[in-house]
């Protein structure tokens, strides 16, 4: 026993008793708690320990892996050739889109410089492979691998090919993570594509939903509009799809709506997704006091001359 | 009669240091699997049992120290917030080491009924912790812990015969 004793993980010298050391751990890990709840001093020790923690994960993943990479193997001939006449089909299809696309495009550019407008920038993109589905029931998030050459960024948008996915909330030597849309209390600013009616769209923890909060009783918003994003945050980008209407229930017990959307993209289908980078950032946001103190003075000069 | 001392009360081999740190390791991977969807709710805490093992079959050499290590560990992997699983299992532990003894003086099925309250209390300050910060709690989430509570007996099982000694003499 005593053999035992001196071998055990210990940070004191002499064995306090259990309740002494069970009050130690709870207070540092209450101060570490609150620490990572509201600063950000932690995320080098968090960084630093995922390194070790990402390589046992990877490892984690193997046997998944191993059956993907079975599958892909031992897929059928006939298979292949359907999958085959199935994308023939749609890049025929698109690529007749692309062609309006282009032309529309430029259509856009001609109106932008007759109207004077700032040119909207075509962003760069660049793929990712996802490594990691997190696999807490509290935080799904995703991790994807990381290319140097890359700039990621934390905030930075994540899509798929038919929609938003989430946003980068982390960077880790070895990984990126990103946080979902259909995270719980993830917002993201959007407009009605068939009206241009702009909201926001709030994750509600759920993987196939979303709902959309604070719109008035008589708002003109339809089951199946779909939502894009509207640009206005600096964050997203303006026009890529984010969801569609569910369902609707217009109870007058309650001052909004209730409006449940489905995500547009597949927020748990994918193996890779495209990173958005290198977004243009927006001007600051004038300070509120300097905004009014101009107002005033504009007021005065108004009235003085 | 022999119901009532099982296994425990056998001749088992010493432990070494490497048995138990291997058996987080595995305990930790299993964790880590990607598991989704309908698996997702039920996942067991194998992390938490093992510890939980630990603490009430050698409690001075896995205690308290030992299993918040493994829960900031279990925080980095997660991206919860440190000191989340952390402190729910120095609790856990705490919990095996006051009961060890009366833990191991009843058979399997009577210790599953003891350890429940333990695991319960562990799960129920890591969604605490979760509420109070993020406002919301994932209820799906305690039925892993009526899981990780069926899986004692097996896991319990499994590493008594690893630790009993061999006709071969091979410990490993």
């Amino acid at each position: 026993m005593s053999m035992d004793h001196t071998q055990s993980f210990r940070f004191f010298n002499r064995g306090p008793s259990q309740v002494v050391r069970l009050t130690f751990f709870s207070l540092l890990s209450l101060l570490l708690l609150f620490i990572d709840a509201r600063y950000k001093f932690l995320e080098v020790a968090r960084s630093a320990l995922s390194v070790p923690v990402q390589s046992v994960q990877k490892m984690a993943t193997w046997p998944s892996v191993l059956w993907q990479e079975a599958g892909d193997f031992l897929v059928v001939q006939s298979t292949l050739i359907d999958n085959n006449e199935q994308l023939q089909l749609q890049h025929l299809q698109d690529a007749a889109q692309l062609q309006q696309l282009q032309t529309l495009q430029e259509e856009n550019r001609h109106l932008h410089k007759l109207l004077q407008v700032q040119q909207e920038a075509s962003y760069p993109m660049h793929l990712a492979k996802i490594a990691y589905v997190e696999h807490d029931i509290f935080n799904r998030k995703l991790l994807l691998t990381k290319d140097e050459q890359a700039n990621v960024q934390t905030g930075q948008v994540v899509i798929d090919s038919s929609g938003v996915v989430g946003q980068v909330t982390r960077i880790y030597p070895l990984l990126n993570e990103v946080t979902l849309i259909t995270d719980k209390d993830h917002a993201v600013p959007v407009q009605v594509l068939r009206n241009g009616l702009r909201a926001i769209v709030f994750g509600s923890g759920d993987l196939s939903e979303l709902s959309l909060r604070y719109m008035p009783m008589n708002s003109d918003i339809l089951e199946g509009d779909t939502l894009v994003t509207s640009g206005i945050d600096g964050t997203y980008p303006p026009g890529l799809p984010v969801a569609t209407i569910n369902k609707i229930e217009r109870d007058p017990a309650y001052p909004f709506a209730r409006i449940r959307c489905t995500p547009i993209a597949g927020v748990d289908k994918h193996r890779y997704l495209l990173i958005l980078t290198g977004l243009p950032k927006l001007a600051k946001r004038p300070e509120t006091t300097s905004a009014v103190s101009d107002e005033k003075s504009t007021k005065i000069t108004h009235s003085n001359p | 009669m022999n119901g009532n001392f099982p296994k425990d009360h056998e001749f088992l081999l010493p432990v070494s240091g490497i048995f138990i740190g291997i058996s987080l390791l595995i305990s930790l991977l299993l964790n880590w699997l990607p598991w989704g969807g309908f698996w997702l709710a039920l996942k067991p805490d194998f992390t938490a049992l093992v510890l939980l093992y630990w603490c009430t079959h050698k409690p001075y050499r896995v205690g308290i120290g030992i299993a918040w290590a493994v829960g900031i560990l279990a925080d980095v992997a997660d991206a919860s917030l440190f000191g989340q699983h952390a402190l729910a299992y120095a609790v856990l532990a705490f919990g095996g080491i006051v009961l060890h003894r009366r833990v191991q003086m009843f058979d399997l099925r009577q210790q599953t009924l003891q350890i429940f309250p333990l695991l319960l209390l562990a799960y129920v300050i890591y969604a605490a912790i979760h509420w109070q910060v993020r406002g919301y709690i994932a209820w799906e989430y305690f039925i892993g812990c009526l899981v990780s509570t069926l899986l004692w007996i097996p896991l319990t099982i499994l590493l008594q015969i690893l630790r009993r000694p061999r006709a071969n003499s091979n410990p490993l």
